[in-house]
């Protein structure tokens, strides 16, 4: 079986992220980019089922100019087989990201596309439902567990109401939450490897370029800070003042 | 053009989730530009009772009951399905941004061939929102293409939950969609342990360095089982060893946004500040005038903790 | 990891011809110098920081020559931030005044350029991967491997994933070994190997102690049109009184972002002298306040610099090691510059491998070299400030008229030594304000540097008798640590479990790894050892 991953470059979560002067997005230069976080638990999660002995290939994938092969490359660090780059400068929305995977799902006839449940720089938290959706398959979003038995996948869900499980048939779309797994240290020999596996490079046109009308983004705005509120002088104050809020 | 909006329920078979009245006052406000009529749509099993409650939040024009055995468990696989098909004709189709609404609503999106907005915080015009982007540390403005449904999820900690008293008419509306039989329903489990989640809590009440001991934080527990909030905790009350890390609460612990947020003892260091900002009501208590939390705390009384936090334990109850 | 409990396996084994500890300028010119020499030795460079230039920070105003030596044509692809420099300027200040003194010649910057050096640091190492030389960000070099004859082989990467009490985590990875004919220590000043090496092979046994400095800097964005790039300013005076030595850089740079920063002698007496105090004091002088105000923090961190020169310099090879930059201590410190020679002696290292294949001969070779010829011209400026600023201006007046012909040579003491007890030390009254400018404290200050630790791993501050701490230090010097330290690390709180006592408590997540704990200390028992690689600062652009 192969997974197929998807690792998206992002703005480092250790960075404080600024929205420019004027408007246009948030200042990235010379800003600190890695893989997503959740990509990576996800990533994680393929290799150790592959290390259990129930998946062949973990193929990563990522999309966006030759930058991403950075984090292709650590991917592979990490312990990929290897790595399809898909190649384009434009920003993508998620449905035509999502039509990217099920594309290369069926290409390669992937068991399982592995994805981060969402990224930390657009939080659109969308890609693996749409992907699900596409494809017609199984779609396990939020991930705290994941048993592979044979040719189906029991996954345990992390819902505002408690764990939720699910049993699907593979192949299925999975989205990994954070408590799925702590991310492994990249070995230094294993950088090494990195360099001689293989990395593909697909047009995106090739998978069938973008998907439905993207919403236009207008001006980036910083959140308006928190303002000093109300003093009150005890503690009756404070608790009719949170009834009246209907807090409590 | 008038806007004619559809809400999807979120509910647990019997109650309806307070996340669904929050997304009709953001279709409220969607009608605001240009009018338009608000619809929900209830997805389930013997759900004449949510249906009810559906009709009776204030503002609500219809309640389409989609009846089904296979609708029964809350599956994205199913229900986005059901949710795309009962969509059409409309200008704009709401979910609750829970795990439920952002599990269906993207799925359904994808059916319609359309991008979906997650997370709406403000409504600008029928077509222009406002969300947040890098964990609400920038808001972008996003406006929808004319000729397509807008999909989106709204967020829960920017909009109020609607009043009662409407009175929209239930109608039953036929399933559209098959079980999916790839995938099956294993049940859904209680968190574990008596007290929420820390991350998904509505109520978070917290304790800083200034509470002492491990034991002192004791005070917190009971004060947090009575409310039935999760226990946080600042940075300095962790590397002080008195709660364990996965307690803490700020840049290097958890960011949450809790409807109510409760400090005893917190200075408010920045890094603190940081996993709170997004809280709907943050409230302060600390011995010091000058405690940096003051500044951004929606209610702060300068007392001492253990003295306080007794006193609201006891008048609450 | 000497205590380590995980498990004594063999390490793994990387082989190469020469590793360098630090990808500062120093060790990346040294890097890239060997393969344009000889494309086919082998060279990693070892680098604790996330990514390259994460844990630099630096003025910088940088000479260009050493750079058109090792990238020629740089001038066509320069670093993200280069500005050259319009103008200078230099004022002595008043609490609320300011005057205008002449530059003198060691500070004239024309035809230099204004850089963030931790921007700078990213772009060489991407010159040098282009060459051929391997990279490794995110790994510390925790000990040096000696060699059966006891010369240095190379260095052992720490191990990742040890808990708190140094028992190994799920996800734990030994380190492995890197092998090395050669191994360049580059870890800018006082890092933790060479200070170790020079201490073990007493490669100081000749010299003066070393003297620092510490730097604070924060990059700001102020508002549109209050920044004249290209214009850098210095200042003397205030906040400090005439007996510390130090002052401010102002460099103002494209895009409205001002890079300022403040460096002070580490030499100072006052036990109760706070430097990150005085930095943000000197914020609110009106030159500063009105440059400031409206705009915004970007980034901000706290290094420690050599200040030592000629008369401290260790002897720089030592079997099968050399050191080069500020791990040896080549900062130039009235021209306030150490990168271009961080980049010669890189270059001049790597020249010295080509030739020798080894570190033998290498301190001769430099010692011969403009790199030290320059350091001894000015021997006498920085020690010549130890008698209060106004004597040190004389000094540094006569010394620089002379070229530093005269046959004396001032000498330099150790830092710590110079801290006076509380009972000794009449504090003059500061007259300091009341700050608005932010950052508000140090916590927040360490915010906008973007520090991460991991906190469930050994503390990286080891402190080696911690019983002085609350008994002796108390008492005679009142924890200086507690304010020295620019990232709020060290705190006195009460001791739980001993009522009415106090405990030290290390808050070594907040660590920027400037070292100065490591140096101020005045009982020298804080020994800064490398935390898990990738952890420390997130520096952006300084």
């Amino acid at each position: 079986m192969k997974i197929l991953v998807g690792i998206k470059r992002a703005v480092d979560y250790n960075v404080r992220v600024r929205v420019k002067s004027d408007g246009s997005g948030v200042e990235t230069d010379g800003v600190k980019m890695s893989v997503n976080p959740f990509d990576e638990i996800a990533l994680e999660e393929a290799l150790r089922i592959k290390e259990a002995g129930k998946a062949d290939e973990v193929i990563v994938v990522s999309i966006g100019n030759n930058d991403v092969q950075q984090q292709l490359r650590t991917g592979l660090a990490m312990g990929a087989d290897r790595a399809i780059q898909v190649e384009t400068g434009d920003t993508l929305q998620p449905l035509t990201v999502a039509r990217v995977f099920k594309a290369l799902a069926e290409r390669e006839g992937a068991g399982i596309v592995l994805l981060g449940k969402q990224a930390i720089d657009d939080d659109c938290n969308q890609v693996g439902q749409m992907t699900a959706a596409l494809w017609g398959r199984p779609q396990a979003t939020f991930a705290s567990k994941v048993v592979i038995d044979g040719t189906t996948a029991t996954v345990t869900r992390e819902v505002d109401g408690g764990l939720e499980t699910l049993e699907v048939d593979l192949p299925a779309v999975i989205t990994s939450d954070l408590r799925l797994n702590e991310p492994r240290f990249v070995k230094l020999p294993d950088i090494m490897k990195a360099k001689r596996k293989p990395l593909d490079v697909v047009p995106l046109d090739e998978l069938g370029g973008h998907a439905g009308a993207a919403p236009a983004t207008g001006r980036h705005a910083a959140p308006a800070p928190r303002s000093r509120g109300v003093m009150v002088g005890d503690t009756a104050a404070l608790v009719a003042e949170l009834k009246n809020r209907g807090l409590v | 053009m008038t806007n004619k909006i559809l809400i999807l329920a979120e509910h647990d078979g019997a109650t309806l989730n307070p996340g669904t009245a929050k997304a009709v006052s953001c279709a409220a406000a969607i009608t605001e530009h240009g009018g338009g009529t608000i619809d929900i749509l209830v997805l389930g099993e013997g759900i004449d009772g949510v249906a009810a409650q559906a009709a009776a939040v204030a503002g609500v024009n219809a309640v389409l009951v989609t009846d089904a055995a296979h609708l029964a468990p809350p599956l994205a696989v199913n229900h986005g399905p059901e949710l795309a098909a009962a969509a059409e004709g409309y200008s704009h189709v709401l979910a609750p941004s829970s795990t439920y609404g952002k599990d269906v609503l993207p799925h359904a999106a994808a059916l319609l061939g359309v991008n979906a907005l997650s997370d709406i915080m403000a409504v600008e015009g029928a077509r222009a929102f406002k969300r947040p982007i890098y964990a609400g540390n920038a808001i972008v403005d996003v406006t929808v293409p004319d000729d397509v449904i807008v999909c989106g999820t709204s967020r829960s900690a920017s909009w109020p939950t609607a009043a009662e008293g409407g009175a929209g008419a239930v109608q039953a509306r036929a399933a559209t969609s098959q079980r999916a039989a790839h995938t099956r329903y294993q049940g859904l489990a209680g968190a574990g342990g008596d007290r929420p989640d820390l991350q998904t809590a509505r109520i978070v009440v917290s304790g800083g360095r200034a509470l002492g001991s491990a034991e002192n934080f004791e005070i917190l527990y009971r004060l947090a089982d009575g409310l039935g909030a999760a226990v946080g905790a600042s940075r300095a009350a962790v590397d002080a060893g008195y709660v364990p890390n996965d307690m803490q609460v700020g840049q290097t612990g958890k960011i949450i946004s809790p409807e109510l947020y409760l400090a005893f003892g917190i200075s408010g260091a920045i890094q603190h500040i940081t996993g709170i900002k997004d809280a709907g009501t943050i409230v302060a208590v600390n011995k010091d005038a000058d405690a940096p939390i003051f500044e951004i705390a929606d209610i702060g009384l300068v007392g001492d903790l253990f003295t306080v936090v007794p006193e609201i334990e006891q008048q609450l109850s | 990891m000497s205590q380590s409990e995980a498990p004594e396996t063999e390490r793994d084994v990387m082989e190469y011809d020469v590793v360098v500890v630090g990808a500062g300028p120093a060790g990346l010119a040294c890097a890239l110098r060997l393969k344009q020499l000889d494309a086919d030795l082998m060279v990693a460079v070892i680098e604790k920081a996330s990514e390259i230039g994460a844990h630099i920070l630096s003025g910088a105003v940088i000479e260009p020559q050493p750079l058109d030596e090792l990238v020629p044509g740089w001038r066509e692809a320069p670093p993200p931030i280069c500005v050259p420099v319009e103008e200078d300027e230099l004022f002595y200040l008043g609490k609320d005044s300011r005057r205008k003194l002449p530059t003198p010649p060691q500070q004239k910057n024309h035809g230099n350029f204004i850089v963030s050096l931790g921007a700078t640091c990213k772009w060489l190492a991407d010159h040098a991967e282009a060459a051929g030389v391997d990279v490794f960000p995110g790994f510390a070099a925790s000990e040096v491997r000696l060699t059966e004859s006891g010369a240095v082989g190379g260095v052992i990467i720490g191990d990742m994933g040890v808990d708190k009490s140094g028992a190994p985590k799920d996800s734990y990875v030994q380190g492995i070994e890197i092998h090395a004919k050669v191994t360049v220590l580059s870890e800018g000043c006082r890092g933790h190997l060479s200070k170790q090496l020079i201490r073990q092979f007493e490669l100081d046994q000749d010299c003066d102690p070393q003297t620092y400095g510490i730097g604070m800097k924060e990059l700001w964005k102020v508002a549109p049109g209050k920044a004249r790039p290209g214009l850098v300013q210095h200042t003397l005076g205030w906040p400090l009184d005439s007996a510390i030595y130090g002052g401010s850089f102002i460099y103002h740079l494209d895009g409205d972002r001002v890079a300022l920063g403040f460096v002070c002698g580490l030499d100072y007496a006052d036990p109760d002298f706070v430097p990150f105090e005085a930095f943000q004091q000197l914020k609110h002088h009106p030159m500063l306040r009105d440059l400031l105000e409206g705009g915004e923090i970007i980034s901000s961190g706290a290094r420690a610099l050599v200040e030592g020169g000629f008369q401290s310099l260790p002897k720089v090879e030592l079997p099968g090691a050399m050191l080069i930059g500020d791990a040896a201590g080549l900062l130039n410190v009235p021209k306030i510059k150490g990168t271009h020679q961080a980049l010669r002696s890189g270059m001049l290292a790597a020249e010295h491998i080509h030739e020798k294949a080894a570190a033998e001969g290498f301190d001769a070779r430099l010692r011969a070299s403009p790199v030290v010829a320059e350091l001894k011209k000015v021997r006498n400026i920085r020690p010549g400030f130890n008698k209060g600023l106004w004597r040190g201006l004389i000094t540094a007046a006569i010394e620089t008229v002379t070229g530093g012909a005269l046959p004396r040579t001032l000498s330099n003491h150790a830092d710590h030594a110079e801290l006076a007890r509380r009972a000794d030390f009449q504090a003059p009254d500061r007259g300091w304000v009341d700050r608005s400018l932010p950052p508000r404290d140090r916590l927040a200050s360490v915010y906008f540097a973007a520090t991460e630790h991991d906190e469930d791993q050994p503390v990286h501050l080891q402190i080696l008798e911690p019983e002085i701490c609350t008994t002796r230090c108390t008492e005679e010097y009142g924890n200086p640590c507690t304010r020295f330290c620019p990232a709020h690390v060290y705190e006195m709180v009460e001791d739980e479990a001993n009522e009415g006592a106090q405990r030290l408590q290390i808050n070594s997540a907040n660590c920027v790894h400037c070292k100065t704990c490591d140096i101020k200390d005045p009982y020298q028992v804080i020994n800064w050892v490398t935390p898990e690689g990738g952890a420390g600062p997130n520096y952006q652009n300084l």
